[in-house]
């Protein structure tokens, strides 16, 4: 693979009048917004700045320089790394030359990142440091096709093999040398933008897949752009805004945020110093624009929570009491509903004293509009920071979809729906309940996949979502469950694990749960504790534990757990759809779900039908009333090692409580 | 990671030739009647890693104190960098190029990474304390200086993340790694790290191993270690030397040293 140099033809006139693609929006921005932020990057402790001229130069060269390493248009160009400048540049530069960045998830094993790039057929990847280029080094001998690898973390690479390994600065500075030694090479980088066109691929993305092996989604620009221009225009983002990029690149929600919306709205993307510094790094750059998983949300909170366990007494008593305030009206505030003006001036102090600290603590002071999606979200824990005057907002999406589906519109915000069609997107329920939407947002098809996109994708546009959901009267959907999770109990009451396991994972204690039922009489659930909150309070009641194994088998903990499942029982009864879901029996793993065990995704949802698989005694141990049931897990290890996690895990019976409204729950279900 | 722990072919033939940073020569120290060291000479040469190896109470942690000044042997004499002398001062000697850790971390529990880090620049400000206490300036120039070279420290040990936080609520690990950190400040010639892995779990030795093997690399900063581990010590050092009772019982290449039987003998406990 030998660099052909670029034509020596002069500048010629491109034709970024439409600004239908990535790199067009670059030089948009670029001449519109040259001296404004574009990224912003906290390196050796110094938040650095590149504005949208010097983000264009950064590209320029890159894109120069890697076409001297070969790399032709529609080439395939793996990048793997943590959010950084360099590597978000990276995904522009590639863009330009009109080949397709294929973003894979950096702590994927290198067994899963083997499958991705080559069946993305990756020409060259772009890594960010020894510990990729490790990774990419130990599977390159299944990928014939990989020529060359470009890295950006210099440090402990000094001695490899340099024939197809190259640092980043060196591409860069390839590219100075062709720009020196011919005239020409920016007029020919601009006709090589000009070249694209709005329904080319701009992005290939890899869908974690809660089942089989990832599919890769292609997304044309039109898809992109059009997505994220609708998105800025429903929350009215621009250049003004900021927003942090820490989610994995290899992800959608990423790619449309922090690289589609960013280049439609000109916004400031800012990168942590590494994964660890998120939260500082937050408080310190104040994003008006936050996107979270409700995970995120949920450990902030623990972490508050635990936190305030430590404050003195005084502090203690302030907190409890003004967070009383904010529930009882600190949402209508938000939402400019009329409230008394006692409740006003209170959540005014409570602001002055607890809210505007908290909110500064979690970096949320300027947050204008956050969202949070991907799994249901607790309604008690997205009420809590609403009525802290956080604007969070659910939105529904997928990968497919090039993110939006449903988002909340400001003032009709319900925490048990995902909100209403985002601009431009038709939706139906099918029959069976589940949700079909169409949309500009909707991808090309899945690559080498043809029977999987038919499968999806109907031959009118229309694309099966795997959810299963309904519209209540307000014109909102509601998303149940995924279609195939939702079930029925043996005496035929409705059955939605992910219900169920959300609200028990609400409880500080509980970090994961799976719920089971389908096809049983009653409902049972495994139950993973939360270390950070039972290890604290472990500390502070002399429980000493020398592994999360033996913490989680403690009966003590058990008995913390017992009381959380029987405070949902007693919820659950009062809810006519799902009295019948009572947990009955339930166990704590002895173990914690992982994603290196490939018992969650990479984005960190439950794979349910794997953990029944694999704990298949422990499931059986669950119906067949016994007390304990010995189990034996393989467990991987981060660099790919195996070990063995073993132990008897006891079970619990928990009473169940009479179904407190007398509406046969056969009918509410359907 | 795991080819960082390999041992490296070629680099200990290098080295074999590298002139002598520091050599050791005839040295015994007793406290009163126990006599920890006696009669022991050796070398270290430059940009190598040498291992100093024993059961417990050999005398290891006394022969790094004996380099770096804290204790003075009765007999002996210690050239380091071309210059003989009978004792040392730890303050002429972190002036000169050597830098430690401890068994036991010896860190300002108090003050956060940043700043336990930076006491390690001490030697390197010029400024008085006149200049400082005025601060702007030159004083401000030089803390910056000094600042972004421990910025540097920091992004290399992978410490980003507690920059700020009291190095007291940090966990052992991370203190080791601190304490590395602050012996790094000083630019050392020579680096003395008395048992870095003592106490930790298989993935910060892995991290740790990491980092001394990539500072012995790329700053070429000699590295003389006493540890436990002796997969660790077999993997890590370029030679190693075996004290048992206050005596050098073995002196080579890892492997050489391995299969001798007085080595053996001493770390299976043959009656004396």
């Amino acid at each position: 693979m030998d660099g052909t140099s670029p034509s020596r033809t002069a500048p010629a006139a491109s034709s970024v009048g439409v600004l239908d693609t990535i790199p067009k929006l670059l030089l948009r921005n670029a001449a519109q917004y040259g001296g404004r932020p574009a990224m912003r990057h906290k390196d050796f402790g110094i938040w650095q700045t590149w504005t949208w001229s010097r983000l264009k130069d950064e590209v320029r060269t890159l894109a120069i320089g890697l076409r001297k390493l070969g790399l032709e248009r529609g080439d395939k160009v793996a990048i793997i790394g943590d959010n950084r400048p360099r590597l978000y540049a990276t995904f522009t530069a590639v863009q330009s030359l009109g080949a397709i960045p294929v973003p894979v998830y950096q702590d994927a094993v290198a067994d899963e990142m083997a499958y991705v790039l080559e069946h993305a057929e990756a020409r060259l990847a772009v890594v960010e440091d020894q510990e990729q280029v490790d990774k990419v080094i130990s599977i390159a001998d299944r990928l014939p096709r990989l020529a060359r690898v470009v890295y950006d973390e210099e440090r402990g690479l000094a001695d490899y093999d340099h024939e197809r390994l190259h640092s980043y600065v060196r591409v860069l500075e390839l590219g100075r040398e062709e720009m020196r030694a011919n005239a020409g090479a920016e007029g020919w980088w601009l006709d090589e933008i000009g070249k694209g066109k709005g329904a080319d691929v701009s992005v290939m993305l890899y869908t974690s897949g809660t089942t089989g092996r990832p599919k890769g989604v292609m997304l044309t620009y039109d898809n992109i752009i059009m997505s994220a221009r609708n998105a800025n225009t429903f929350d009215g983002f621009g250049p003004d805004d900021l927003l942090l990029a820490y989610l994995p690149m290899a992800w959608v929600g990423d790619h449309i945020f922090s690289y589609g919306q960013a280049y439609a709205g000109a916004m400031c993307v800012c990168c942590p110093e590494s994964p660890e510094t998120v939260v500082e790094d937050r408080r310190e750059i104040g994003p008006t624009y936050f996107f979270a998983p409700p995970r995120v949300f949920e450990n902030l909170l623990t972490q508050i929570m635990v936190r305030m366990e430590d404050a003195g007494s005084l502090k203690k008593r302030m907190f409890h009491y003004f967070l009383g305030v904010a529930r009882r009206c600190g949402e209508d505030i938000l939402n400019g509903k009329p409230v008394s003006a006692q409740d006003r001036l209170l959540y005014r102090l409570g602001n002055l004293f607890v809210y505007a600290p908290l909110r500064n603590r979690m970096g949320f002071s300027r947050t204008r509009v956050a969202y949070t999606a991907g799994e249901a979200i607790g309604p008690e824990l997205f009420q809590f920071y609403r009525s802290l005057g956080v604007n969070l907002k659910q939105l529904y999406g997928q990968t497919e979809a090039s993110v939006y589906i449903t988002m909340q519109p400001d003032g009709e915000v319900y925490p048990d729906t995902v909100g209403k069609p985002a601009p431009d997107v038709e939706i139906r329920i099918a029959d069976s309940g589940e949700v079909l939407f169409k949309s500009p947002g909707v991808f090309l098809k899945y690559y080498k996949n043809d029977e999987a996109t038919q499968a999806t994708k109907t031959a009118d546009g229309w694309v099966h979502t795997g959810d299963a959901g309904f519209f209540d009267q307000r014109g909102h959907l509601k998303i149940i469950d995924r279609a195939k999770d939702v079930g029925r109990l043996n005496n035929g009451a409705l059955f939605a694990p992910k219900y169920l396991e959300n609200r028990i994972k609400f409880y500080p204690e509980v970090r994961e749960a799976v719920a089971f039922g389908q096809g049983h009489d009653y409902v049972t659930m495994f139950i993973n504790i939360d270390l950070t909150s039972v290890g604290n309070w472990a500390e502070r009641n002399n429980v000493s534990y020398a592994s999360y194994q033996e913490l989680a088998a403690h009966p003590q903990v058990y008995d913390i757990v017992a009381r959380r499942v029987d405070e949902l029982n007693k919820a659950l009864s009062a809810e006519p759809q799902m009295a019948a879901s009572q947990i009955r029996r339930f166990l704590i793993l002895h173990k914690e779900l992982d994603a290196d065990d490939g018992e969650l995704t990479r984005t960190l949802k439950v794979r349910r039908s794997f953990i029944a698989e694999r704990y298949a005694p422990l499931i059986t141990a669950l119906y067949s009333g016994s007390e304990t049931c010995h189990v034996r897990t393989e467990v991987t290890f981060e660099d790919g090692r195996k070990g063995i996690a073993e132990g008897d895990v006891r079970i619990v019976d928990m009473p169940t409580y009479p179904a407190q409204s007398l509406e046969p729950v056969r009918e509410a279900a359907e | 990671m795991k080819a960082d722990v390999e041992p490296r072919p070629g680099a200990a033939s290098l080295k074999e030739a590298g002139e002598v940073l520091l050599s050791v020569e005839g040295v015994s120290l007793s406290f009163g009647g126990v006599r920890a060291l006696r009669d022991v000479s050796f070398d270290i040469r430059k940009g190598e890693i040498r291992a100093i190896i024993g059961p417990n109470g050999a005398g290891k942690t006394s022969m790094l104190n004996v380099i770096n000044g804290f204790y003075h042997p009765q007999q002996g004499v210690i050239t380091f960098k071309g210059k003989r002398r009978h004792d040392m001062r730890p303050y002429l000697a972190a002036s000169q190029g050597i830098a430690r850790t401890f068994q036991n971390v010896a860190l300002f529990k108090g003050m956060s990474t940043l700043d336990n880090i930076m006491t390690g620049r001490t030697l390197k400000m010029r400024r008085g304390i006149l200049a400082q206490a005025i601060y702007w300036g030159v004083s401000q120039r030089e803390e910056i200086r000094h600042r972004e070279a421990v910025e540097h420290i920091i992004d290399f040990l992978e410490i980003k993340h507690i920059r700020k936080t009291p190095v007291g609520k940090l966990p052992y690990g991370l203190q080791k790694r601190v304490e590395l950190g602050r012996a790094l400040a000083t630019e050392p010639d020579l680096l003395l790290l008395d048992e870095p892995m003592a106490g930790m779990n298989l993935e910060e030795k892995q991290d740790m191993s990491r980092f001394i093997l990539t500072v012995n690399d790329t700053f070429s900063t000699t590295i003389a270690l006493i540890e436990h581990d002796m997969g660790v010590v077999m993997d890590l050092s370029d030679r190693v030397v075996v004290l048992d009772y206050g005596q050098k019982i073995a002196d080579g290449r890892p492997d050489e040293v391995q299969k001798d039987q007085k080595v053996i003998d001493a770390y299976l406990g043959i009656p004396h």
